[in-house]
């Protein structure tokens, strides 16, 4: 069975190095500014750690694709160019972009800087990726997380270009690049600013009998006394409604979990994809050790047509929790 | 200035639209109506019909009329409505990129807020490919916009309505009511402006529609005209909601002309339903939720 | 490998002893540490940016102490205060946890996001200053008996590298992260 690549974040020098040790294929990474969607304080790289980075990775046979995924705002385009232009020098192997204007400027600037369609993009059917390969050169594309794998399957057999998965990690319940619920809160958001839900407007304080979390001065979230916490994103609090006349409380959205997609592989490699991803520029060095290497496993398992390994990593999920997300058709 | 009415993101009943419609075409004065169904494929068979009469009526009545594709399209059916829309000799507004990949190369077409057009190079990209009207991101506030305008592609500028927030695979109306989307029985139905989703302490926040997800408070710029006009935005987007629309219009009209002035604009739209929220924060770079205005 | 449940605090008698230690004698020992951490690391510099001037209060919830530290490589402070007293005011961020986790953290051992969904560690007050400390600290691959050892000179160097093994076997035992982590886990 061909074997499915496997692309890793790194939101550091040293994770970028950590995933590469852990047997990436591929390694995905940011610059310092608001240029990538996790532009998280204490985060990304300057243009020499990238350049240093891309050496390290290459040396031991790793890819490095540059997430230039969120939208120019007015009067700041050149900061997204720059970026595009400094991906290139320092050797990267390919930037993801989601902006139509930065895709068509990189598309005419600099053709030979392989383009992939960011998750950002949010393009979710054939009609949509076939636009952006047949404008743009995209020969890549990094599926939203609310497509079913019969859909994937579907969209594959469709398209022109390759498809990149999300297999772990945080789960946008929203169409991703279409969400303002942060800056309505905020006055920040993953366009406008590269962050969702930003460290800088979350509070979090202890009440009596539990842990409360304010975004914005909005209440998200009381986690009673050891109770699991969720990561401080809207879609994941939890909220009154009333409906036929009974108020409740609940997680409107979604339940504060990860993605865990990993027993799906088999099925997701029959579906035509050719790279799964794995989400997490935000943690660790050590989240993503764990997370590559058990991942690595199942791929080269599955390429030698061996049963996958058991995974270990429920510590490492937002509430300790997993789903199959959208992959499975009751999620929606 | 000129005003269009957006499309209708709520499942009405088809009576109500063609009620609704029918008095815009005899006394709103807005110049161009945005019509079809925008946010789900499910409720397209009930209200097609209604939107089509309303076509006619709106067009004998002079208004420009175009609609909108489907904001979030996956399957097959709903990629067929989106190519059947373009070929339908109707105006579109393309409110995913997938249309882009039907709409003939010369055809104008129309963007809706939906779309990521943020900056200056993608606004003059949509604009060499044949975008008459480009509605800017909810996002955006007034001083980007005339950032925006200042390439000479035609803006809008949502100016009246709950903010459209977020978009999903998932149907939050069903899944509130312990179903499925593909089983959702139009639980929507039941709540013709979205359903209020506050805090857990009881704030007003957000509203679900589908799904949709909008904001609670009804974004409202007609306090802010002079801003806008001094921005360059060429026309200004109201959004359908269950109060008096055509009255609501009449108060934009009415201050863009100079009749009234701000205040009195926003007294007599607050008027028009007691208690409601609005806000402004975007149009003036702050959290969307803020509002500046004393009313 | 990051079982949560693995963060064994400090036994009671080595606690107490901790909290025998007058803070003003652990002072210079604590800002030669902190110095050559800055010194040799100005990428951790770096990526606290604006919040290298702030004050952390470091709170290891089974010691005796807590630490007041302010990483601003033009006038870094480091002291160590009395829990029995209060916790300290003047921070921004303060960051609490079993020692071991805390650790955890600053060897790469383990994932602070984790530790935090899972009530290991909790933040409080200036939320961006604190995961700027994280993200810095994650990237900076520190190790504190080397840093501890290297900033008392060549022989206490030597020391630090005689311990290792000790500090290993001791890490093993005990499974706490005592010396920096290396490769998957």
């Amino acid at each position: 069975m061909r074997k499915l690549e496997l692309v890793c974040p790194a939101g550091t020098p040293a994770a970028l190095r950590a995933a590469v040790d852990a047997g990436a294929h591929a390694v995905y990474c940011g610059f310092a500014d608001e240029t990538n969607a996790r532009n998280f304080p204490g985060l990304n790289f300057s243009r020499a750690e990238l350049a240093t980075g891309v050496a390290y990775a290459h040396a031991r046979g790793a890819k490095v694709l540059v997430a230039i995924n969120t939208f120019p705002i007015p009067g700041r385009e050149a900061l997204w160019r720059e970026a595009v232009a400094d991906a290139e020098t320092a050797g990267a192997d390919a930037a993801i972009l989601a902006d139509i204007g930065v895709l068509a400027y990189a598309a005419e600037n600099h053709p030979r800087l392989r383009r992939h369609l960011s998750v950002q993009a949010a393009a979710a059917n054939p009609d949509a990726i076939n636009f952006y390969a047949e404008t743009f050169g995209v020969r890549r594309v990094v599926l939203p997380r609310v497509l079913t794998v019969a859909e994937i399957a579907a969209i594959n057999r469709e398209i022109d270009a390759e498809t990149e998965v999300f297999v772990f990690g945080g789960l946008c319940v929203m169409a991703e690049g279409r969400c303002a619920l942060s800056s309505w809160a905020t006055g920040e958001s993953p366009n406008l600013s590269g962050a969702c839900s930003p460290a800088a407007h979350v509070v979090y304080a202890e009440e009596a009998d539990a842990l409360v979390l304010k975004l914005g001065g909005l209440t998200l979230h009381r986690s009673p006394k050891d109770a699991p916490q969720p990561y401080p994103t809207l879609c994941k609090g939890c909220f009154a409604t009333e409906q036929g006349g009974a108020r409740r409380e609940s997680h409107v959205f979604e339940d504060p979990m990860s993605l865990d997609a990993a027993t799906l592989l088999p099925d997701l490699a029959a579906a035509g994809v050719t790279a799964l991803k794995i989400e997490g520029r935000q943690r660790s060095r050590a989240y993503v050790s764990a997370v590559v290497s058990s991942f690595r496993k199942a791929v080269d398992a599955l390429a030698a047509g061996r049963p996958a390994p058991p995974g270990a990593l429920a510590a490492l999920c937002e509430g300790g929790d997993a789903t199959q997300g959208a992959y499975r058709k009751t999620w929606r | 200035m000129k005003l269009t009415l957006g499309p209708l993101l709520f499942h009405w009943p088809a009576d109500r639209i063609a009620d609704f419609y029918a008095r815009i075409a005899d006394a709103a004065p807005v110049d161009r109506v945005i019509l079809g169904e925008t946010v789900c494929s499910k409720r397209a068979p009930f209200n097609e019909r209604a939107f089509l009469d309303a076509a006619e009526r709106l067009a004998a009545a002079g208004k420009e009329v175009a609609f909108s594709t489907l904001a979030l399209p996956t399957t097959k059916r709903e990629r067929t409505m989106t190519a059947a829309l373009v070929d339908s000799g109707f105006l579109t507004e393309v409110a995913d990129v997938t249309a882009l990949r039907h709409l003939p190369a010369d055809a104008p077409f129309l963007v809706g807020p939906l779309v990521n057009v943020y900056g200056e190079g993608t606004l003059r990209w949509f604009g060499a490919r044949g975008a008459r009207t480009v509605c800017l991101p909810p996002e955006l506030s007034i001083a980007q916009a005339a950032a925006m305008a200042a390439t000479g592609v035609e803006t809008e500028l949502w100016a009246f309505g709950r903010a459209p927030l977020a978009l999903s695979g998932r149907c939050y109306h069903a899944r509130l009511a312990g179903r499925s989307r593909d089983s959702c029985q139009y639980v929507c139905e039941a709540d013709p402006d979205g359903l209020a989703v506050d805090t857990v302490d009881g704030q007003p926040f957000l509203a679900v529609n589908g799904v949709q997800t909008l904001s609670e408070g009804y974004v409202n710029l007609a306090g802010d005209l002079d801003a806008v006009r001094a921005a360059g935005v060429a026309r200004l987007r109201l959004s359908p909601h269950g109060g008096d629309m055509v009255a609501v219009a009449q108060a934009f009209r009415d201050a863009l002309d100079g009749r009234i002035d701000g205040p009195e604009a926003l007294a007599r739209i607050a008027a028009l339903d007691p208690g409601r929220r609005f806000a402004n924060g975007y149009a003036l770079g702050r959290r969307g939720i803020d509002w500046t205005h004393a009313a | 490998m990051m079982d949560h449940a693995a963060f064994p605090p400090v036994p009671g008698p080595l606690a107490g002893l901790i909290g025998l230690a007058p803070p003003p004698l652990l002072a210079p020992a604590l800002d030669r540490i902190l110095r050559e951490t800055l010194r040799s690391r100005p990428d951790l510099v770096a990526r606290l940016g604006v919040h290298a001037t702030k004050t952390f209060l470091i709170d290891p919830t089974d010691l005796p102490l807590v630490f007041l530290v302010r990483p601003d490589p033009a006038r870094p402070s480091i002291e160590a205060r009395r829990r029995r007293r209060g916790l300290p005011h003047g921070w921004d961020g303060r960051i609490a946890g079993p020692l071991s986790a805390l650790l955890g953290l600053v060897h790469g051992a383990v994932d602070g996001d984790a530790l935090f969904f899972s009530r290991d560690i909790a933040m409080e007050g200036d939320t961006a200053a604190v995961v700027a400390l994280r993200n810095a600290i994650d990237d900076a691959e520190l190790d504190l008996l080397s840093l501890a050892a290297e900033s008392f000179g060549p022989v206490a160097a030597v020391g630090g590298r005689l311990a290792r093994p000790f500090a290993a076997g001791l890490a093993r035992a005990t499974g706490v992260a005592l010396l920096r982590s290396r490769g998957p886990l």
